[in-house]
């Protein structure tokens, strides 16, 4: 009891830190290790500077779990720490100023103060950042997929279809166009026209995949539940066995050496523009409409709800984000192969929405975010992974049967508002 | 005509084992009106174990203990695995679905597929990454009628799993613990207040459920004598469609559409390039329920059915 009650008067000490607070911190921090890192991974006893923040480490050799510890308290937690709470009274002044301006440059100004961080953070090594791309691209498929099963409460299986469509469509935009292949032939374009017309293959991409979608959306009207996720699954196994059996994109061997231009400004972009717009979809009266759908159908009618466009909106829309996930995706591991888009990646994906929390944004960013670092933290412990990783998921469905952060809405103003008056007074 | 009856052969015993999985997702839909997502994972323990009590049986009978026929080591591992095997079924039922009975069943849905990867990944830690081949019990023998060859194995698989399928139908009609579960598929929620013990049907089930998928991969490592961690997934998946199209909760209707699926997807090996397999058959399947949403038995969409 009295524990909890110091740690309660610890953390008030920051309760009043604005974001920009925070923010300023992570980046204070991630600058203080890029800087002196190094030397200090050395001097507390590590070999070299822990890529994700000491987890990778500490499995991999437990005897060097305090000096990791120690190591992400020094460079993340002390700095963080003080400068936030020295800074409260400037950071809120700051706060109260950038809300003064319109919404989106204040927006602007803070998704620029987030991307330096990412920046800084991961240009420590190449690691960082193929983990920090591959999590943004989660955090984009599991929104989409939460679109349907958690705004729609839909059950849909066939998100790795959608994500391959996307991906092989960009893939061979990009590789028929841009780049010498054996099995496209020359390239039609000047190679350095290609990340200009980077945004066209991945939104073509999207537009396939929510081409597909229609064949899931269309039976829809119909049906609900237990049909439509075999219909969503009938759907996945025939967009894989297709692309198994189509010579023109090389069959079960893949499509390969994609060229490098999903670096990590556009990945972090085209996130941003994601979570941005199914944020604006699931408030707008569609996203309302989708939950009266899900909630009752007819009633949802009798409200003249027109339930059909509803579906197929959701639909297409929430395939259209996996896709533009999947051709990402391809242009990040430059190779794509049929059985990506497997069961396996569908079970993935799953645990990340129904971890993080079903119908709401906030609970997608923290499924995929915490899933991904999760399984990569665990790496070192090879195949027992995939003992932790579900069972940790079937105690979140015992205890929260909805995910951790369900039914919480991304409200973009309470976030921004400085935490304080810039009076002064409490 | 020969290819065609040969095929048939073929499709009876591959739709064979889509039948007698497909009977374990129904019968725990119809109670729990869920899908056990670990099914298929528990036809590929259930292969396992089977493996592993047919080598023990194997090993008693050789060392002199005691003096069995194969035959006898057969039936004794078919009886002896299913035993098992639901065990494993009950345990499933009690850690990833009675704790959720009253969440949401997308989230029962989660806790299945996630006991199914623990049960992949857990075989793969104590067997190895290595395939292991099923021992072969009865010596092969191969009849030609009129130009179809037809093995003894085929005939037994088929013969098998049709009993097994009768003595689940006569079960559920003829006794009282069939009474019980036809009860509770009817009406969940006064049923038990009747004195009906709830978890018991429950877990009785699962446990019979498992058992069949326990027989289909008995049947299935006689057949095609390589076991490995994942074969579940897909056969899993397959039959979870087929119990779907054969309306939900119906056994009459699992075993038809398990025997379609079989005969479709080696029809369509037989026409097309086996590539094209799962091209076809799915298309197909996509638009059996586009036209006819509820499957073959099953009852239409209503608002009634609980999501």
């Amino acid at each position: 009891m009295a524990s909890t009650t110091t740690f309660r008067t610890f953390r008030a000490g920051w309760s009043r830190v604005p974001l920009i607070g925070w923010l300023f911190g992570a980046l204070l921090a991630v600058t203080l290790e890029r800087l002196v890192g190094g030397p200090l991974a050395l001097a507390v006893g590590l070999p070299k500077i822990p890529a994700l923040f000491g987890l990778d480490i500490m499995l991999k050799k437990p005897l060097l779990i305090p000096n990791a510890v120690l190591y992400v308290l020094l460079v993340y937690g002390l700095p963080m720490g003080i400068a936030t709470r020295a800074g409260i009274a400037p950071a809120n002044r700051l706060a109260a100023r950038l809300f003064r301006l319109p919404i989106v440059v204040t927006t602007v100004v803070y998704i620029g103060f987030l991307y330096a961080i990412f920046h800084v953070w991961a240009e420590v090594n190449d690691y960082r950042a193929l983990v920090l791309k591959l999590t943004l691209i989660a955090i984009m498929f599991t929104l989409s997929l939460n679109v349907i099963n958690g705004y729609m409460g839909e059950f849909s299986c066939s998100h790795p279809g959608f994500m391959a469509l996307g991906a092989y469509c960009a893939s061979v935009f990009s590789l028929g166009l841009f780049v010498d292949t054996r099995f496209f032939g020359t390239a039609l374009l000047p190679p350095a026209l290609g990340p200009f017309l980077f945004p066209v293959a991945l939104v073509l991409g999207g537009l396939l995949a929510a081409a597909g979608a229609l064949i899931v959306a269309v039976p829809s009207f119909r049906t609900r539940g237990d049909y439509l996720a075999i219909i969503s699954l009938a759907f996945l196994f025939i967009v894989k066995s297709l692309i198994e059996n189509l010579e023109y994109v090389r069959g079960p061997r893949g499509l390969s050496g994609q060229p490098d231009w999903a670096n990590l400004p556009t990945v972090f972009l085209w996130t941003v523009a994601c979570i941005w717009s199914i944020n604006n979809f699931v408030r707008s009266t569609i996203g309302k409409a989708l939950n009266a759908v899900r909630d009752n159908e007819l009633a949802a009618s009798a409200m003249t709800v027109n339930t059909r466009r509803t579906k197929i909106v959701a639909f297409l829309f929430s395939a259209f984000w996996a896709g533009i996930a999947g051709g990402l995706f391809a242009h990040v591991l430059r190779y794509v192969n049929p059985s990506t888009f497997g069961i396996q990646n569908l079970a993935e994906v799953l645990a990340m929405v129904y971890f993080g929390g079903l119908n709401s944004v906030y609970g997608s960013i923290v499924g995929a975010v915490s899933i991904s670092l999760l399984g990569e933290a665990l790496r070192p412990l090879e195949i027992f992974k995939w003992i932790i990783i579900p069972l940790l998921l079937i105690l979140v469905m015992i205890f929260r049967p909805t995910g951790l952060i369900a039914f919480k809405d991304l409200d973009v103003t309470s976030l921004l508002r400085p935490k304080q008056n810039p009076g002064g007074e409490v | 005509m020969v290819i065609f009856l040969q095929n048939m052969v073929n499709a009876l015993q591959w739709g064979s084992f889509y039948a007698l999985i497909a009977l374990g997702y129904s019968m725990v839909y119809s109670i729990l009106m869920l899908f056990n997502f670990a099914h298929g994972d528990i036809f590929m323990v259930g292969a396992y174990i089977g493996f592993g009590v047919s080598i023990g049986l194997l090993a008693l009978s050789s060392s002199g203990a005691l003096p069995m026929p194969n035959w006898l080591i057969l039936v004794m591992t078919i009886l002896f695995s299913m035993f098992l095997t639901s065990f494993v079924g009950m345990i499933v039922e009690r850690v990833g679905y009675r704790p959720l009975r009253n969440a949401p069943r997308a989230s029962a849905a989660i806790t299945g597929l996630m006991i199914g990867i623990i049960l992949e990944t857990g075989n793969l830690i104590l067997m190895g990454a290595r395939r292991v081949s099923f021992p072969s019990l009865i010596e092969t023998a191969t009849y030609n009628v009129g130009g179809v060859f037809v093995t003894n194995k085929k005939i037994m698989i088929v013969l098998v799993s049709l009993l097994l399928t009768l003595a689940l139908h006569q079960f559920v009609r003829r006794t009282k613990w069939g009474m019980a579960m036809r009860a509770m598929a009817f009406d969940f929620a006064v049923v038990p207040l009747m004195g009906v013990p709830l978890n018991t049907v429950i877990a009785l089930t699962f446990a019979i459920g498992s058992a069949l998928a326990a027989a289909a991969g008995i049947l299935f490592g006689i057949a095609y004598p390589v076991l490995d961690p994942y074969m579940g997934i897909l056969f899993g998946w397959k039959a979870f469609v087929a119990a779907i199209l054969g309306g939900r909760g119906s056994i009459l209707g699992a075993t038809l559409a398990g025997f379609l699926l079989g005969f479709t997807e080696i029809f369509v090996a037989m026409i097309f390039p086996s590539t094209l397999r799962d091209l076809i058959a799915y298309s197909i399947i996509l638009l059996i329920l586009t036209f006819r949403p509820h499957g073959f038995f099953g009852e239409p969409y209503s608002a009634r059915l609980r999501l």
